[in-house]
């Protein structure tokens, strides 16, 4: 009899514990609402919490610390945004439990905005002020061109610029391509002496987004009520038709990039440049050890002569999440983050962040010789390049799924059938889809 | 007959060729990554890349173990220890609930009994990953979101384990014996401890195992608990390095030496454990 009752009880609890997964599971509209207009100072000593996934952050942070006893913030990590974070932010914002501040990459804030989940900084004090600090096309990330709006605080960019085996090129006497047209014909001597003149990466939209942006290409806009997409826009169809043209030709090499055959292809100089952003700077240095000294870095090719633009590929903000308690203290960390030089600073030596302020990218350590490079200054061409990037470029809310499509497409490319303009209609159809999916307005 | 006796040990020959090229052939396919792990484990991050995966360059197996216990003030030793607790705590009280349970079930007679064990059968069918948002959300509501806890206490539940508490139970441990036992005025706890249990122990190490394997390579509740990398396990440790590798390719040599220095508790686990396993199904076939 008494085992008998106290089976029972467990099968209660059994029952009860059923129950509440379901009733959870159900109900989970506990967000919390920001009032963004009033930003005014918390009373007493205030505890932050910040999401990053940038390595050693932690060690930058403990300087705010030290210096502002009274706004204590707690550095949280996980992996980078599209392995997890992101997910984890959308979660937490839906509890009721997200961080303080986190950081979302550029392509990501629209995902955000889109399913408000960030706050308003604007009239926090010295936020709407510190525009001009920035460079100019990271504040219409920011704002999304907004009236009274700023939704975060760039953080670092990735200006694009062109590495080359400067050693290469001079022995086989080939001039360092200033335009496409010399970038295409120097690949056919690069290939008549049997190496190739870059890779064309399947996975990297967001690199083939960044020559788009070099274009003057647009693959969204946000005018109005709807957004428009544009991945088939004569930019961007210029851009893809160029290197359809490198690809037929077998120009250029089409191994998976960030592998160990990638790097080795670099290692071994059997590919001869890559446009990329600064912070790829380390991944050759790493990962062509034996070519050191041999590398040098020079402007994009332009698509006219004379033309000084720049794309750029990666980036990231850092944003006050939306029910964050104390936005005013949130929006002086993250000002103090990414415009102080000691900051500033620390995040370049810890994480190699490349600064998104004008006054950052002329930092001591940014302006100092590269042994890699052959003791080439080669920050000052990313610098350059950082200012020369166009500010009309916009991400669209549902990058994961565009990426995503498209690359599907940009791999039947590389496995010989369609081309890459195939690849960005079907992204552009499905993202279409994507977006009347989620109920976000669509002109179609 | 006597053409069955003639073509035997040629069928046998075959058939054990054949049984041996399969084993061969799996073994190689469980081996090889291993093996690279190993070999990756031991090159400098400049050979890393430029030398052949599957044999040595140069040694630095612990000039490489040394770095990446340094690295960020020695956080991957933190992640370790994190994974040993969490994954042998949670099976020892995991095992001993699903022990409880499993012999419960099979032992006593109460209504609803076929209920619950339908029930929890059907708990063995729902991938543990389903489970880890509503978990989230449930935790949101106490605040216990990012603590041990909330990746603790999910980990001590093993509907698997009940089902085969409730098999072993039943085949293994005779109702007599409970007879005796009672008759001799031991309690049910007693009985079920200092008998049961004993009689029921190739099956609790089978369920210890599984269930430490099963939390050991946890990752993704884990990763939608936990904030604080103090907190995190190993698995999600080496997740959260390796999608940092592009932008900071230092890390690649500590992700490829951590990735293989977390799987030696697995091995001495198994290896430790598999002499229990073994000994308690030999006591089971002489009896």
């Amino acid at each position: 009899m008494h085992i008998k009752n106290s089976k029972r009880i467990v099968a209660l609890g059994v029952l009860a514990a059923i129950s509440l997964t379901g009733c959870a599971a159900g109900g989970s509209g506990g967000s919390a609402s920001g009032d963004a207009a009033a930003c005014a100072p918390s009373d007493g000593k205030v505890d932050l919490t910040y999401t990053s996934w940038i390595p050693g952050i932690d060690k930058v942070v403990d300087i705010w610390n030290k210096e502002n006893p009274d706004v204590q913030v707690t550095v949280q990590t996980g992996p980078n945004g599209n392995g997890g974070t992101y997910k984890n932010f959308f979660n937490q914002l839906s509890a009721g439990n997200a961080p303080d501040l986190g950081q979302i990459e550029y392509d990501a804030l629209p995902n955000f905005r889109v399913q408000d989940g960030l706050t308003n900084i604007a009239s926090c004090k010295n936020v709407t002020e510190s525009k001009d600090d920035f460079i100019d096309w990271t504040w219409n990330q920011v704002t999304f061109g907004e009236k009274d709006s700023v939704y975060a605080i760039p953080q670092d960019t990735g200006p694009m610029a062109m590495y080359y085996r400067k050693d290469l090129f001079e022995k086989a006497g080939i001039p360092v391509p200033t335009t496409w047209d010399e970038y295409a014909a120097a690949a056919k001597t690069i290939r008549s002496q049997g190496g190739y003149i870059t890779n064309f990466p399947q996975n990297d939209v967001n690199w083939f987004a960044g020559l788009v942006w070099q274009a003057d290409g647009r693959w969204f806009s946000n005018e109005g009520d709807k957004w428009d997409v544009t991945l088939t826009s004569p930019e961007s169809e210029k851009v893809a038709d160029y290197w359809q043209g490198l690809i037929s030709t077998d120009l250029v090499s089409k191994v998976p990039a960030w592998t160990d055959e990638w790097n080795n292809a670099y290692n071994t100089g059997s590919d001869w440049t890559w446009i990329s952003a600064v912070w790829g700077a380390n991944s050759i240095s790493s990962g062509a050890p034996d070519t050191s000294g041999n590398w040098a870095v020079a402007p994009m090719p332009q698509w006219k002569a004379g033309e000084n633009k720049a794309g750029n590929w990666g980036g990231s903000s850092t944003a006050v999440l939306k029910g964050s308690k104390h936005p005013y203290e949130a929006a002086q960390f993250a000002l103090w983050l990414n415009t102080s030089d000691e900051a500033l600073t620390a995040l370049n030596k810890e994480a190699n962040l490349y600064p998104a302020t004008k006054a950052g990218l002329k930092l001591p350590v940014l302006s100092e010789g590269v042994d890699f490079y052959g003791g080439q200054k080669i920050y000052d061409t990313f610098a350059t390049a950082a200012n020369e990037t166009n500010s009309d470029f916009v991400w669209g809310p549902t990058m994961t799924q565009t990426y995503g499509d498209v690359a599907d497409g940009f791999g039947e490319v590389l496995g010989g059938t369609g081309t890459l303009t195939d690849a960005l209609k079907t992204g552009q159809k499905k993202t279409i889809d994507a977006l009347d999916a989620a109920a976000i307005p669509v002109n179609k | 007959m006597t053409q069955i006796s003639a073509g035997a040990p040629k069928e046998k020959l075959a058939s054990r060729t054949a049984a041996m090229i399969v084993m061969g052939i799996s073994t190689l396919y469980f081996l090889v990554p291993i093996w690279w792990l190993f070999i990756g484990s031991t090159k400098s991050r400049e050979q890393f890349s430029s030398t052949a995966g599957l044999w040595f360059a140069d040694f630095n197996l612990f000039t490489n173990i040394g770095d990446l216990f340094a690295y960020n003030d020695g956080v991957y030793l933190k992640w370790m220890l994190n994974s040993i607790i969490y994954a042998s705590f949670g099976a020892l009280l995991g095992t001993l609930f699903a022990a409880m349970c499993g012999y419960a079930l099979a032992k006593y007679r109460f209504p609803g009994r076929e209920l619950i064990f339908n029930t929890v059968l059907g708990g063995v069918l729902v991938p543990a990953t389903a489970l880890a948002l509503p978990l989230f959300l449930i935790f949101s509501q106490f605040n216990a979101t990012n603590t041990f806890w909330s990746v603790f206490l999910p980990s001590i539940v093993s509907p698997f384990g009940v089902y085969l508490a409730r098999i072993f139970a039943a085949a293994s441990v005779p109702d007599e014996l409970l007879e005796a036992a009672r008759l001799d005025g031991a309690g049910e706890v007693r009985t079920f401890f200092s008998v049961s249990r004993r009689l029921m122990t190739p099956a609790l190490v089978t369920i210890f195992l599984f269930q430490f394997v099963a939390i050991w390579n946890n990752f993704f509740l884990p990763l939608i608990m936990l904030r604080d990398q103090t907190l995190f396990p190993v698995t999600l440790g080496l997740y959260t390095w390796n999608s940092q590798v592009n932008q900071i390719p230092e890390i690649r040599t500590f992700v490829i030496i951590g990735a293989f220095l977390s799987i030696i508790p697995l091995i001495i686990a198994f290896l430790s454990l598999q002499r229990f396993w073994r000994g308690g199904l030999g006591a089971g076939s002489v009896k």
